[in-house]
């Protein structure tokens, strides 16, 4: 106690490096803890890109092509299933809902995902939130569209402008040849920014891929001249033949399984299902690695962090010299000489701890709105994780491990000092 | 410890540092229990290092030390450490505080350090037995003060409230008053010399400043002791 007492008032006593070097061992605490959270959060974030669909459906290939066009709008498929297909499974008596998608247009880079209003009505992400729109409705028209938000705000449209949709997905920004230009589409709406794949889409009605393409032959387009008009074309006179990929809802968990048994299996046409959580998390962890690159710096940080509390405690060491003296000659041995300095540096550490971990609840209640409405990362606020309290324990021991070289050299010192005056 | 004993018996002592010259040669050195002693010498004669050796933080001399009755060299380092703690108070020439403590905080410390010493304030709370040695030397005032605001003589008669509380058996001064103007020098030894007599204790005083030896009982010139000083 008495020395507990020592070490306090003496780390008082230099409050200027006591609190910067508190502050910087703080920094990094909060750092690692801070990657650590964010890292849990990412990774939630993830998983819960899409929710509450039990499986995606698409035509037979590999199954994270198939998560990557339908949930990232990433890669294209390699082949569609026919609407006959689909018409079977979404009236499947063990199926709540389904989502079709039909993919392979874009505009100016974003993704045109043609849908029905199931997409608006039961798509979930985040667990449980839904889509809602910032301005304006759901397209109902054959030639309406809906944007994502980063759609809106990348081209700057708002509702009621007209747009022109492109064949394919190759093109760059601007650069499709082969514009859908005699059917162009009214934004019927904007999206609420949901900060997953869906913003960097744009949505019109499954009729609509359809229509852009009915005068289409082979893959061509029409000979100038032989388009049919927009005008002559609604909801009721076009036919769907197909689409690219549909998500699925089971009404109850068991069937999901057997139902994703069925659809593999599936006589009519070669089909494959996938659980999207496995399949994200097999995705997760091939591009994981980030994480641990970050874990490593974070680490590289907090060791810099200890440095600098050796080098002050090492510094104040010759300007001690004659405090020492004084405290052997009232009594105290080399082994409390020894604690005194290991005590010290354990306190520094503690507190840098729990400076860190206060910076980082500070920072996570101050933050968190923002960072999740901009890059939609839910970042939790909790107390540290199994894995934080770990890294707290493994500061706090490396402090008053530290804490072992100066009050070795403090040690040495008193030995050659003994009692005699050295200023 | 009996009554008889000497507080301090060195016999064929001879130290030095490392493999260097030898410092200390003293065939015999006494000082009787409650004797007040005054040891000069100048600068360079061995002064410290012999209060080292007493003071059992000098290790290595070949020799008798017997420090009120104990042969140093058979305690351990801790023993050592623990001994003077509780027995000894040793006031240095200058800077005898603790710069963070405050002036209750430096005077207790030792009794802090050492429960056997604290045991000889006799259930006497720490902080009123601080008042009282405080009082005798009149720093009483002071007590809460930070040791950075004291003047150099309050410093050293907060010096010596340290090394009288819990009444050790001897207290070794090493030119305490090198410091202090001579008017000072004489009230500071007076002070020094009442709570001595009061804690029963015995004094060796080193200085290389005679002025103040006509106070002492007895008067001893190191070169006289030490052989290897000549």
């Amino acid at each position: 106690m008495v020395l507990l007492s020592l070490a306090y008032h003496s780390l008082k006593n230099r409050v200027l490096t006591t609190a910067l070097t508190v502050f910087s061992i703080g920094l990094s605490i909060a750092l690692l803890i801070g990657v650590e959270n964010v890292r849990v959060g990412a990774r939630e974030s993830f998983a819960n890109t899409i929710s509450q669909t039990d499986l995606i459906v698409g035509a037979r290939g590999g199954s994270l092509q198939l998560l990557l066009y339908s949930v990232f709008r990433i890669g294209a498929a390699t082949n569609n299933i026919t609407y006959q297909t689909y018409e079977h499974w979404k009236n499947h008596p063990a199926v709540a809902w389904t989502i079709p998608y039909s993919l392979g247009d874009s505009h100016r880079g974003f993704r045109v995902v043609g849908t029905d209003e199931n997409f608006y009505k039961h798509y979930r992400f985040r667990r449980d939130r839904s889509i809602t729109f910032d301005s304006g409705r759901l397209p109902q028209d054959v030639f309406e569209v809906a944007l994502g938000s980063d759609v809106a705000k990348t081209l700057g449209y708002k509702t009621g402008d007209k747009i022109v949709i492109t064949h394919g997905v190759a093109a760059a920004a601007g650069r499709g040849i082969l514009d859908h230009k005699d059917k162009p589409f009214t934004v019927s709406g904007v999206l609420t920014k949901t900060a997953t794949p869906v913003d960097r889409s744009l949505y019109i009605p499954l009729e609509g891929i359809s229509a852009v393409h009915i005068d289409w032959t082979d893959g061509a387009p029409p000979m100038p001249g032989e388009e049919v008009p927009a005008e002559k074309i609604t909801k009721q006179t076009v036919k769907i033949d197909q689409i690219t990929s549909f998500l699925l809802r089971s009404k109850s968990r068991i069937d999901t399984l057997r139902l994703q048994r069925e659809i593999s299996t599936y006589a009519e046409e070669p089909m494959q299902a996938i659980i999207p959580g496995l399949t994200l998390q097999e995705l997760w962890r091939t591009i994981g690695y980030a994480e641990d690159a970050l874990t490593v710096v974070t680490f590289f940080v907090i060791i810099v962090g200890l440095l600098g509390m050796l080098v002050s405690l090492y510094t104040s060491l010759n300007e001690r010299r004659r405090e020492m003296a004084i405290l052997r000659a009232i009594g105290a041995g080399p082994f409390k000489i020894i604690s005194l300095l290991v005590l010290e540096s354990f306190l520094l550490s503690i507190a840098g701890c729990v400076l860190g971990v206060a910076l980082v609840y500070v920072l996570s209640v101050t933050f968190q709105p923002i960072v999740e409405q901009h890059f939609g990362l839910y970042v939790p606020i909790q107390p540290p994780t199994s894995t934080g309290w770990i890294y707290l324990g493994a500061v706090a021991v490396a402090g008053l491990i530290i804490g072992f070289i100066p009050a070795w050299k403090a040690y040495r010192n008193t030995l050659s000092d003994g009692l005699s005056v050295r200023l | 410890m009996s009554g008889t004993a000497p507080a301090i018996q060195l016999t064929d002592v001879r130290f030095a540092y490392g493999k260097g010259p030898t410092v200390l040669d003293i065939p015999s050195f006494r000082v009787e229990a409650k004797e007040r002693v005054f040891l000069f010498g100048p600068s360079g004669s061995g002064k410290t290092t012999l209060l080292g050796v007493m003071a059992g933080v000098l290790a290595g001399y070949s020799g008798g030390v017997e420090v009120l009755g104990r042969d140093i060299a058979k305690l351990s380092g801790s023993q050592r450490d623990a001994f003077r703690g509780s027995h000894l108070g040793y006031i240095f020439q200058l800077f005898n505080l603790i710069p963070y403590l405050s002036v209750m905080e430096n005077i207790t410390l030792p009794c802090r350090l050492s429960a056997e010493r604290r045991a000889r304030l006799k259930g006497v709370p720490l902080e009123q037995g601080a008042h009282a040695v405080a009082q005798r030397l009149g720093i009483d005032e002071l007590l809460t003060k930070r040791v950075t605001n004291l003047s150099v003589g309050q410093q050293q008669r907060v010096a010596a409230a340290r090394s009288l509380l819990g009444t050790p058996e001897l207290i070794i001064a090493d030119e305490p008053t090198s410091s202090l103007d001579y008017d000072h020098r004489e009230k500071f030894l007076e002070l020094l010399f009442e709570s001595c007599a009061a804690a029963g204790s015995t004094l060796l005083f080193v200085s290389h400043d005679r002025s103040l030896m006509h106070l002492f009982d007895r008067q001893l010139s190191l070169p006289d002791i030490n052989r290897a000083g000549a």
